[in-house]
């Protein structure tokens, strides 16, 4: 999923300082599995925002909403009614979905309540981490199924660097070293001589070097 | 010859290799690097000028191999994929060939998380591993990346960085192997302080026929007191000194310590010249140039062979 956290409330609230009317918009999508913009959140940080305009002696008239999905035309209609009187909405879906609401609504202010993160997974309660980059041309088949390009922290395809240490990068022991972890694999699947393999250049065009990116579905299309 | 560097007809010529380290100056002052090199001249075979080294902005060592050359001393050019992507990396390349260098280490370079512009976007476009093939492949075949023909080739001479204290212990030869195969001609390695390790990595080379195919030039840093042992040992990543080692300098008076941190530098080098598969020491005596001659003398390795 594309993982989202929450922007310090003290950033939110300097971004909103000049309106009054206020939409808090969530999404049912990545952002409610990663607890960061779904309905719940969209509750609380609507609250958070009144109480601290209140505290402030500020007027304040915040309504909310949780789309079924920011990131897909047909849901974006679902703000038709509740947009009309707003001044400044603030998205919390990733940042897909305040350019969706930006692109449909010229005339409103656009807010983004989450900084989208990366492309990964929960590891544990709480914990989230980074699993994929989107390179555009998946090849983890040839480091044992785990991707180099997202967890490596120089993207290495030839690794480890003289930087791996007990498992962990040289860049924090709070960071596994994937290369460390593509050995362990490769080790018990019997494939370290995948290891020895040199893999040559990348052709990085079909990631996000190559351009704003598009994918065409001929059978999908109307 | 495939450079006809003065390390290349060091190494082929069956010398035992002494190559130093100048690291470039923050700033914009050519005479520090004068100095350093003033240092070296004549001491040393070539001399390693780092790139960003610890991702802290410099004088390019492009720059800085100039400048030794013009002093007279043959530079190697650090180059690190950390701030170039494929397109300013070759660019370079024929750059450096055009001034005259003639030896390249191709490294993959500190993360900049380490250095003083942790804000920075990198590149890391290719590997320190494809770029050592890239330099190959427009040294033998006369080619660009992207197959097209370069003009008049850059021949340089191929060195890469190993680290034999780095994880996965079992992995750290094999791994030199591939940088073998992708086209290396001498490696440098890290900074040697745990011997014993580093004889298992070598046996590990040995077994694998490696010795035959690269020079292996044992990396050598005096420390100069227990203070920089423990950095070392605790903050540079990658290092590893022993306990046996900082209680050893911890033994003698602060002011002896210097003098004790030369004599453990020289012992390594007497280990090394012994050793089998060993063509020659890199020295890097970070910021303590002053330092090279009397190690490289009491080490038994001047006057240098003259090879031109």
């Amino acid at each position: 999923m594309v993982v989202a956290e929450q922007k310090p409330l003290n950033e939110i609230l300097a971004m909103l300082q000049p309106y009054k009317k206020i939409l808090v918009a969530g999404c049912k999508g990545c952002v409610t599995v990663c607890t960061t913009g779904g309905k719940k959140e969209v509750e609380i940080l609507a609250s958070e925002i009144r109480i601290s305009r209140k505290k402030e002696g500020q007027e304040i008239d915040v309504k909310e909403i949780t789309l079924e999905r920011q990131c897909d035309p047909e849901y974006i209609d679902q703000l038709e009614e509740v947009i009309k009187d707003r001044e400044a909405i603030l998205s919390i879906a990733c940042t897909v979905g305040p350019q969706y609401i930006a692109a449909r609504y010229m005339d409103k202010l656009i807010f983004p309540g989450l900084n989208t993160v990366f492309i990964g997974g929960s590891k544990e309660h709480g914990i989230f981490a980074e699993f994929c980059q989107a390179c555009g041309s998946c090849g983890i088949h040839k480091f044992g199924g785990l991707c180099p390009i997202a967890r490596c922290s120089k993207s290495l395809l030839n690794g480890p660097c003289g930087g791996s240490a007990n498992g962990k990068c040289e860049i924090s022991k709070e960071v596994d070293c994937i290369w460390q972890l593509i050995y362990d694999r490769l080790k018990g699947l019997g494939k370290l001589e995948q290891m020895t393999q040199v893999i040559p250049c990348k052709d990085w065009s079909t990631s996000r070097d190559g351009g704003p990116r598009k994918m065409i579905r001929e059978d999908l299309k109307l | 010859m495939k450079s006809g560097s003065r390390l290349e007809k060091i190494l082929t010529g069956g010398h035992f290799a002494v190559t130093g380290e100048c690291g470039p100056p923050r700033g914009a002052a050519a005479d520090e690097v004068r100095k350093k090199a003033a240092h070296l001249k004549g001491v040393v075979d070539s001399v390693n000028v780092t790139d960003n080294q610890t991702a802290v902005v410099r004088m390019s060592s492009m720059a800085g191999c100039l400048i030794l050359l013009q002093e007279g001393l043959e530079p190697n050019l650090q180059m690190v994929v950390r701030d170039r992507n494929r397109i300013a990396l070759q660019s370079d390349i024929l750059g450096a060939y055009a001034l005259g260098i003639r030896n390249m280490l191709c490294l993959s370079g500190d993360h900049q998380k380490f250095g003083d512009h942790p804000a920075a976007k990198n590149v890391f476009d290719l590997d320190s591993m494809q770029l050592i093939q890239t330099v190959r492949k427009m040294r033998d075949e006369g080619k660009f990346i992207n197959d097209q023909d370069i003009h008049e080739a850059p021949k340089m001479f191929i060195g890469a960085a190993v680290n034999p204290f780095a994880d996965p212990a079992d992995f750290r030869a094999v791994r030199m192997g591939k940088k073998i195969a992708a086209g290396v001609d001498f490696v440098q390695t890290q900074c040697i302080y745990n011997m014993d390790r580093f004889e298992k990595f070598m046996q590990q080379a040995r077994d694998l026929g490696l010795t035959e195919k690269v020079y292996i030039l044992g990396g050598v840093t005096p420390m100069k007191s227990v203070g920089m042992a423990n950095y070392m040992k605790n903050l540079v990543p990658g290092m590893d000194v022993p306990t046996e080692l900082i209680d050893r300098m911890k033994g003698v008076p602060k002011k002896d310590q210097t003098k004790e941190g030369i004599k453990i530098a020289i012992e390594t080098i007497q280990r090394l010249k012994e050793m089998k598969g060993i063509a020659g020491v890199h020295v890097m005596a970070i910021e303590w140039e002053e330092r090279v001659p009397e190690l490289v003398e009491m080490a038994g390795l001047l006057p240098r062979p003259q090879v031109d």
